[in-house]
């Protein structure tokens, strides 16, 4: 077990990375995600890291395909506005089967938007993003603890299933220090056989067709993966929801504050629960079977995992929303005026 | 029975899917003489364009990556900076590079990757119907300038292989077409330099090819080679733009 230190979100992220066996990095500047591209910069060239500054995200997202191709373990980490250039490589990687991991720090949009934690990436980050029918795995953690664990888990993820792994993060949760253990070093891993390793066998990365059989083929073991994803890694935390009547819904940074809502409506007698997404793909669906209670999604976003939420719940028109937009958290306050409305409501 | 002729020995005896006359099945024949004559199938890595260069992983017993369109040095210089023992070769058309890929081929250059890169430039977006490119001669017609390419709406021919060549990361660049018989033995030799550049470990070689492409050009085989000396060189002058002095007798 390491120590405990105290450590900035994004330096976890970079750290964690590394620690993992991730040697080669590419980024390109934008807030908050920069840290992260500072911290490999830092150790460039020291124990095999590699660090290179594309020249846009595009570059940066197909440089990680590069690396992947050879079977080695790349990474990348942006916000909103640069995920956007890159996700022409994000649906690359899916059909090319090559695993990657990369880190956005969402920021409200949309357009240029604002700095501070926003989730509004959502829907692009789980429903595709990019063109054609495919699904990355999506991470969401909500301290610096977990950006630690989970980045770790976003490569033995993205390596099991050869697929693009997004670890969402936020402006929030990015730029906070927290104390967090770190994961132990590890080697990098051994360059599996369907990567381009030279040698006496030959292989192709590439991701045209032949004719629509052969694609339809080829998109249909695409979808039996996502199947098994589906299936297998739903990753969730349900906080007193057995004999709760509301149960709050959050994830991110965001699930700060509505945890600590749900802490305070408790003390004072209201029987509230929470689910945390933590797999945001697949959504957790399987924390909502069967129960039948009055939800409410808190976002930092207009609604958009609200949408997954009805989609999970035996009762969609008991699912409400609370939103905010612009950067700013809600107050634990603001949820509790949310929650005692939504209970006289009933009434 | 004596030979006198056979194909190299890397590649695959794959159908070429490229039409007749089109100068890309000469340089996929060309690159895999230098493959054989440099004994590096084994380590070499091909990065591929979108266009009608696509196809070409299937002609070569060797690593491959079909790149996005315009990215092949980006993924290039992943495949290079994560394993600097490969030799990288990045194949690229002109809508590919000089137009989608304008800021990636930049790029890589200025940072010197250690990279050779063979540009074919045709003149015009081939698999696609032959529309306008950045490279497309003044008064050229094409689908998409039907009353010719006008340098006020789309400006002149871009010269890739002078343009790379002011940049300092540029190891060296050179001119060819695929022409006629001397032509296209000095092409070879570009490649194949450009190639040993990459393996004596220097920074990103880069030869642009003139190719002929009927089918596009709507001309006869005959014609479009013609129409390359007339034409295009006097607008695309052959000859090295930038190379050192110590590595020019090479090859």
């Amino acid at each position: 077990m390491g120590m405990e230190v105290l450590i900035q979100g994004n330096a976890a992220i970079a750290e964690s990375a590394i620690r993992a066996g991730c040697k080669y990095y590419f980024g390109y500047p934008i807030t908050p995600s920069s840290e992260i591209a500072e911290y490999y910069a830092a150790r460039n060239h020291q124990d095999g890291i590699v660090y290179v500054q594309a020249e846009t995200e595009m570059a940066a997202f197909n440089m990680v395909a590069g690396v992947a191709s050879v079977g080695k373990l790349g990474m990348t980490a942006t916000s909103g506005p640069g995920f956007c250039l890159g996700v022409e490589a994000v649906s690359f990687m899916s059909s090319a089967e090559l695993p990657a991991v990369i880190v956005d720090c969402m920021r409200p949009g949309p357009g240029d938007g604002e700095i501070l934690a926003a989730q509004g990436d959502y829907f692009q980050l789980t429903k595709g993003g990019g063109h054609g029918d495919y699904r990355t795995i999506v991470l969401a953690p909500y301290s610096v603890q977990e950006l630690a664990d989970y980045t770790v888990k976003a490569f033995a993820l993205a390596g099991k299933y050869r697929n693009p792994v997004i670890l969402a993060s936020d402006g929030a949760l990015s730029k906070q220090y927290e104390n967090a253990i770190l994961p132990e070093p590890a080697q990098e891993p051994e360059i599996p056989d369907w990567a381009l390793r030279g040698g006496e066998t030959w292989h192709t990365v590439v991701t045209c067709g032949y004719g629509p059989a052969q694609w339809e083929a080829h998109c249909l073991s695409l979808q039996k993966k996502y199947s098994e994803i589906r299936e297998r890694e739903q990753v969730w935390e349900s906080y007193q929801t057995e004999d709760a009547d509301l149960i709050l819904v959050a994830y991110g940074s965001a699930a700060r504050v509505v945890l600590d809502a749900m802490k305070r409506a408790r003390a004072q007698g209201m029987k509230v629960g929470m689910i945390r997404p933590i797999t945001l793909w697949p959504f957790p669906e399987k924390a909502f079977a069967g129960l039948d209670r009055t939800y409410l999604a808190v976002e930092l976003s207009a609604g958009q995992m609200v949408e997954d939420v009805r989609l999970s719940v035996p009762d969609r028109d008991k699912v409400h929303f609370y939103g905010k937009l612009g950067g700013l958290l809600p107050s634990v306050e603001d949820l509790m005026d949310a929650m005692e409305a939504l209970v006289r409501q009933k009434k | 029975m004596k030979t006198i002729y056979q194909a190299p020995a890397v590649m695959t005896g794959a159908y070429m899917t490229t039409c007749g006359g089109c100068g890309h099945g000469l340089a996929a024949k060309l690159l895999g003489e230098i493959i054989d004559e440099l004994g590096i199938a084994r380590d070499l890595l091909l990065v591929l364009p979108i266009g009608c260069a696509t196809n070409a992983w299937e002609y070569y017993q060797v690593d491959s990556f079909c790149a996005l369109h315009g990215r092949a040095p980006a993924v290039a210089t992943g495949i290079k900076r994560a394993s600097p023992e490969r030799i990288v070769v990045a194949y690229q058309g002109d809508g590919d590079l000089a137009s989608e890929g304008m800021s990636e081929i930049i790029h890589a250059t200025i940072r010197g990757e250690k990279l050779s890169v063979i540009f074919i430039n045709n003149t015009i977006f081939g698999m696609t119907g032959a529309q306008m490119a950045p490279t497309t001669m003044l008064e050229q017609v094409t689908s998409t300038s039907p009353k010719g390419k006008k340098a006020s709406d789309a400006g002149e021919p871009v010269l890739m292989a002078e343009l790379l060549a002011q940049i300092p990361g540029c190891f060296s660049s050179e001119r060819v077409a695929l022409n006629n018989p001397q032509n296209i033995r000095a092409a070879k030799r570009a490649i194949k330099n450009a190639i040993v550049n990459q393996m004596n470990g220097r920074g990103l070689s880069f030869v642009e090819v003139l190719s002929p492409c009927p089918t596009g050009w709507k001309t006869a085989p005959v014609d479009a080679i013609q129409w390359i000396e007339k034409e295009i060189i006097p607008v695309y002058p052959l000859g090295v733009k930038k190379q050192p002095e110590e590595v020019r007798n090479e090859v």
